[in-house]
């Protein structure tokens, strides 16, 4: 798995996606999630080689660095976070069990700088369940876990963020940012399973 | 002027953060180091870090910075513009929970009194919702 590849297609597919999660974003937030992660990878791809060329530790950081210079919205600072945070705290050892830590670690910060946990309609709420199934090595599960916790998002009611002004009328509705995060973890499995 | 506590307006609209600080000038005058920014790194609506942090370089006083902002991502990006800013910066810059105009011109007022960032952002914080 070559750091490049990785990030090409993290990026590739949210860039994909962007007119899908702006649909999503409209019906409950403010209708930029596309947008923004789509000028976040953007901005990511352009500086590739200068990325890749780094151990994965360091790329990590760096593209989260690049998303909350870039991203112009709450989603920069959030996923900026999430993967600068999984690079700090990645060694150069890279199995499961470092993963799911580094995963852990990073989702703790998240936690934070939302103000945020599970249950409130986020991209928490597909993070944790898949950190958890890395954690029991359960790794052809991941898929599953992403995919049904970004679809346990549509009854739940949004407490946090710009969603959480609609009230009740945020039910029905699948979470943007849970919706982007199981993206990412997709297109990572997709990599590691030789599929990308 | 630098004696007194600095404001930032932080709204995704540079035309609401540049409307707010004119509203601040008129209301409070000159005592007080006032920025503003607003819009995402493209220009459309929305926050950028870098903004902010250039925003609060331009206000900088001894004495502190306090920042208003108007929804969600900007209050996120507020956060994490701090968290950037060099050690010594970082305790002396808060982001006000009020409403960003009466909030920008409640600390402001405060502030050209040369009140503390404490006081400043008790003072703008009143108008919440306890």
């Amino acid at each position: 798995m070559t750091t490049r590849l990785l990030i090409t297609t993290v990026g590739s597919r949210l860039i994909e996606h962007a007119d899908e999660l702006t649909r999503l974003d409209q019906a409950i937030g403010d209708g930029d999630h596309g947008v923004n992660m789509r000028r976040g990878f953007e901005a990511v791809l352009a500086d590739l080689d200068a990325i890749a060329a780094k151990p994965l530790n360091e790329a990590l950081k760096q593209v989260g660095m690049t998303l909350v210079m870039k991203v112009g919205g709450a989603s920069g600072p959030l996923y900026g976070t999430l993967f600068s945070e999984i690079g700090k705290a990645l060694g150069d050892e890279v199995t499961p069990a470092t993963v799911a830590a580094a995963v852990d670690a990073a989702i703790q910060k998240v936690k934070a700088r939302g103000k945020s946990d599970i249950g409130q309609k986020t991209m928490l709420d597909v993070l944790v369940p898949v950190q958890a199934a890395i954690a029991a090595g359960n790794l052809g599960a991941i898929r599953t876990a992403a995919a049904d916790a970004a679809a346990a998002t549509v009854p739940m009611k949004a407490i946090r963020g710009r969603a959480s002004f609609l009230g009740d009328r945020s039910i029905g509705h699948m979470d943007p940012g849970a919706r982007s995060s199981q993206l990412i973890v997709e297109s990572v499995l997709d990599v590691v399973e030789g599929r990308a | 002027m630098s004696g007194n506590v600095g404001i930032v307006i932080v709204s995704h609209s540079p035309l609401v953060a540049e409307g707010a600080a004119d509203m601040v000038r008129q209301m409070v005058g000159d005592e007080v180091p006032l920025a503003w920014c607003g819009g995402n790194p493209e220009g459309g609506l929305g926050t950028s870090v870098q903004s902010i942090m250039d925003a609060i370089d331009r206000v900088w006083s001894e004495k502190g910075v306090a920042i208003l902002v108007d929804l969600g991502g900007a209050e996120t990006n507020s956060e994490m513009a701090i968290e950037m800013l060099p050690d010594d910066r970082q305790g002396r810059v808060v982001v006000c929970n009020a409403p960003i105009v009466e909030g920008a011109v409640m600390a402001a007022t405060e502030a050209s009194g040369g009140a503390s960032l404490d006081q400043v952002r008790r003072t703008a914080e009143e108008l919440s919702p306890q």
